[in-house]
């Protein structure tokens, strides 16, 4: 068994508090992606799951033991870093095999241990090469090797395709999916983008200020966000927020979003907010997908309203639409052939199905 | 997106590649003339001393012109390697810069990579010291350190002073902190990622500085070795002050003690003795200066 378990673990550098009690639950064979923005605590995690830093507070155990004071090498983890950290001096073979040949490993076992990572990861006509003499992405295989070979309990990632350009870097995402398919090993994988933590992860963790926001599958976390900071987080473009207030008109629960503009709620969502303060100041939070142009027969639910566009992007599959509503910009996502025109006039459609309320003051969804 | 817009620049970038290659072109010029001036600057000196070691010592007091050699002869040479003295001479210098070498590289690698990674209580003002350390000028210390051994001598009865042996325990005060900084320097210098990798690998503290530290920051060991070296075998106040009788000097001190004689200076087997002594060094340069290959770590990270 390799699972991991966080108890109110805890990070302090002297002054600054860098991790302020996580509490995480990693099962065996589960890929979880720590996500979040530069400096919230994600390589500390990470690092004090490897026992690379020693922990202020709280427990760390790996496969139901406690490793508070076990030394890295004690752990049988895995490191996989941004910079590679390949050994320059040594070859790609003795990269991989440099852990195995310190613990002794039989000469045979290394050699068919490496050849069967060195597949995996198709760098088999590398094993002799310096570091030097390989691209990034290479070095970037020949890292993974390096880890895959020890066949640890547990894969730890910090940011690892980082480094590597755009193209490369989705090439990669797939490629570390793939190897977590077949070796099934207890993956936790850092990252800043919240692209690479959607497509990667069984589970993923929003990290913000040392602090959890939020851990859920993907689909969770785009579509029951917990704060304003996960919604806004995930997601490309980022959900719209727009300041907002609810009120009862004509015995209907509406949000009004300016003097001239409300919505009725839909059934569900009127039960839902139905014990809200009408006097709370609240934020609607909306995905671009779920502000296009308004179609001939809009379904329940999704209410039209006019507005002047301010720019418009053409994606090719879409066209990203911009505007102004209570002095917020708003994102929303047309199809290509709606008339959509910088300046230009459009009747767009809100599907409030869809909507979020956020309290503008705790950023809390409701 | 990003590289369209590279590429539209590139245009641009090759017309001022083109003049800064112009501007290249003239620093190089300068460069060549300074470069040719200070090189006959410092040959001239071994020049002389070749064309005079080549001499005998009725053409050197003889009226003649001194950069020609009228009657060259070998007679400096043979008579100096002949005699065993120098050979002796020859001998300690070598056994002590030998000893010093290994020893200072004993101690300044692991103090060095203590110094660069093991964080401990007083790690960065230690590493200070050890540079401070260096600074004081041997000048300063030989009285008080002569003084030092003849007290150790009287207590314990061990005598050090006018034993070669003695500049065993004297010159590593001067090798072991500068290399110890130069060391610092070069492990600095190494991705901390690289040796997390290791630790996380299973490598024990030793381990990391043996397999991966002094692999890696091996241009750093030639440079601090070429410096022991070289300190070992030039130093001349310590050896002075420390060791009288003849069959302990080093080759400094033994040539300018055995071949002036009062106001009489045999200045052909002078001059031939400073030129051997200065072969070593030049052989060991040479041989090490193909390992010296900087950049050696390329290819760690993301380089
Ligand atoms: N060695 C250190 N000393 C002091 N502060 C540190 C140290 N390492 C990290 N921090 C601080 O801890 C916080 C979290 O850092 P880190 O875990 O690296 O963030 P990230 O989420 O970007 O990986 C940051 O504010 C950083 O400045
Ligand atoms: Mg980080």
């Amino acid at each position: 068994m390799a699972d991991v378990t966080l108890r109110k673990v805890v990070k302090r550098y002297d002054e600054v508090e860098a991790v302020r009690g996580i509490d995480l639950d990693i099962a065996d064979h589960e890929f979880v992606v720590l996500v979040g923005p530069s400096g919230c605590g994600k390589s500390t995690t990470l690092r004090m799951i490897a026992g690379l830093e020693d922990i202020s507070d709280g427990d760390i155990m790996i496969g139901g033991d406690v490793v508070n004071d076990v030394p890295p090498k004690d752990r049988d983890i895995a490191m996989v870093f941004q910079n590679y950290a390949l050994y320059p001096h040594m070859t790609v073979a003795e990269n991989m095999s440099f852990g195995l040949r310190l613990k002794r490993y039989p000469k045979a076992e290394i050699k068919s241990r490496i050849d069967e990572a060195a597949r995996m990861l198709d760098i088999v006509e590398l094993v002799d090469r310096k570091p030097k003499q390989l691209s990034g992405g290479q070095r970037q295989r020949v890292a993974m090797g390096r880890a895959i070979v020890r066949n640890p309990k547990v894969f730890l990632f910090d940011e690892p395709l980082s480094n590597l350009d755009a193209k490369l870097r989705v090439q990669m995402r797939i490629e570390i999916k793939k190897v977590h398919q077949k070796v099934r090993t207890t993956t936790v994988y850092v990252t800043h983008d919240q692209v690479e933590a959607m497509t990667l992860a069984d589970r993923v963790v929003v990290m913000n200020h040392g602090r959890i926001e939020q851990i859920g599958t993907p689909n969770e976390l785009y579509h029951k966000p917990a704060t304003k900071f996960v919604a806004s987080f995930i997601g490309s473009p980022a959900m719209n927020f727009i300041p907002c207030r609810l009120e009862d008109i004509a015995g209907k629960l509406h949000v009004r979003l300016t003097d001239r503009l409300a919505f009725p709620l839909p059934l569900a969502r009127a039960v839902r907010y139905q014990n809200i303060p009408r006097t709370e100041k609240l934020l609607l939070g909306l995905r671009p997908e779920h502000v296009t142009e308004a179609k001939p027969h809009p379904q329940p639910g999704v209410e039209t309203f006019d507005t002047v566009l301010d720019v418009t992007e053409p994606m090719g599959m879409e066209t990203l639409i911009y505007f102004t509503m209570e002095g917020s910009q708003v994102c929303g996502r047309v199809n290509p052939n709606a008339d959509a025109h910088d300046g230009a006039p459009l009747r767009l459609a809100v599907d409030l199905n869809n909507m979020h309320l956020l309290n503008e003051v705790t950023g809390v969804v409701l | 997106m990003a590289t369209v817009t590279i590429d539209k620049a590139a245009p641009t970038r090759k017309v001022k590649y083109g003049s800064m290659s112009r501007d290249r072109t003239w620093a190089l010029r300068w460069s060549y003339f300074f470069l040719v001036i200070f090189a006959i600057f410092s040959l001239t000196p071994p020049i002389y001393m070749l064309i005079t070691s080549l001499k005998s010592s009725a053409e050197i007091s003889a009226a003649t012109n001194p950069w020609w050699v009228f009657h060259p002869t070998l007679e400096n040479y043979v008579g100096l390697l002949t005699s065993n003295q120098f050979l002796r001479f020859f001998w300690n210098s070598a056994i002590v810069s030998i000893f010093v070498v290994t020893i200072t590289m004993l101690i300044s690698v692991p103090a060095a990579f203590a110094l660069a990674r093991m964080r401990f209580w007083g790690s960065a003002v230690l590493a200070t010291g050890v540079f401070l350390t260096y600074l004081i000028p041997e000048t300063l210390l030989f009285i008080p350190l002569f003084k030092m051994f003849a007290v150790i001598g009287d207590w314990t009865g061990i005598q050090l002073i006018n034993k070669w042996y003695v500049l065993l325990i004297l010159y590593p005060t001067l090798t072991v902190p500068f290399c110890t900084w130069i060391m610092i320097g070069y492990f600095a210098s190494i991705p901390k990622e690289l040796d997390e990798a290791a630790i996380i690998d299973g490598a024990s503290w030793i381990q990391t500085l043996t397999r991966i530290f002094i692999p890696v920051a091996f241009p750093g060991i030639i440079a601090a070795t070429i410096f022991a070296f070289t300190v070992s075998w030039a130093q001349f106040l310590y050896p002075l002050v420390f060791t009288t009788s003849t069959d302990q000097l080093v080759m400094p001190v033994g040539i300018i003690t055995t071949l002036i004689k009062g106001d009489v200076f045999n200045w052909g087997q002078i001059m031939t003795g400073a030129l051997l002594g200065a072969a070593p060094p030049l052989i060991i340069y040479a041989f090490l200066m193909d390992y010296y290959i900087a950049g050696l770590t390329a290819g760690a990270t993301k380089g």
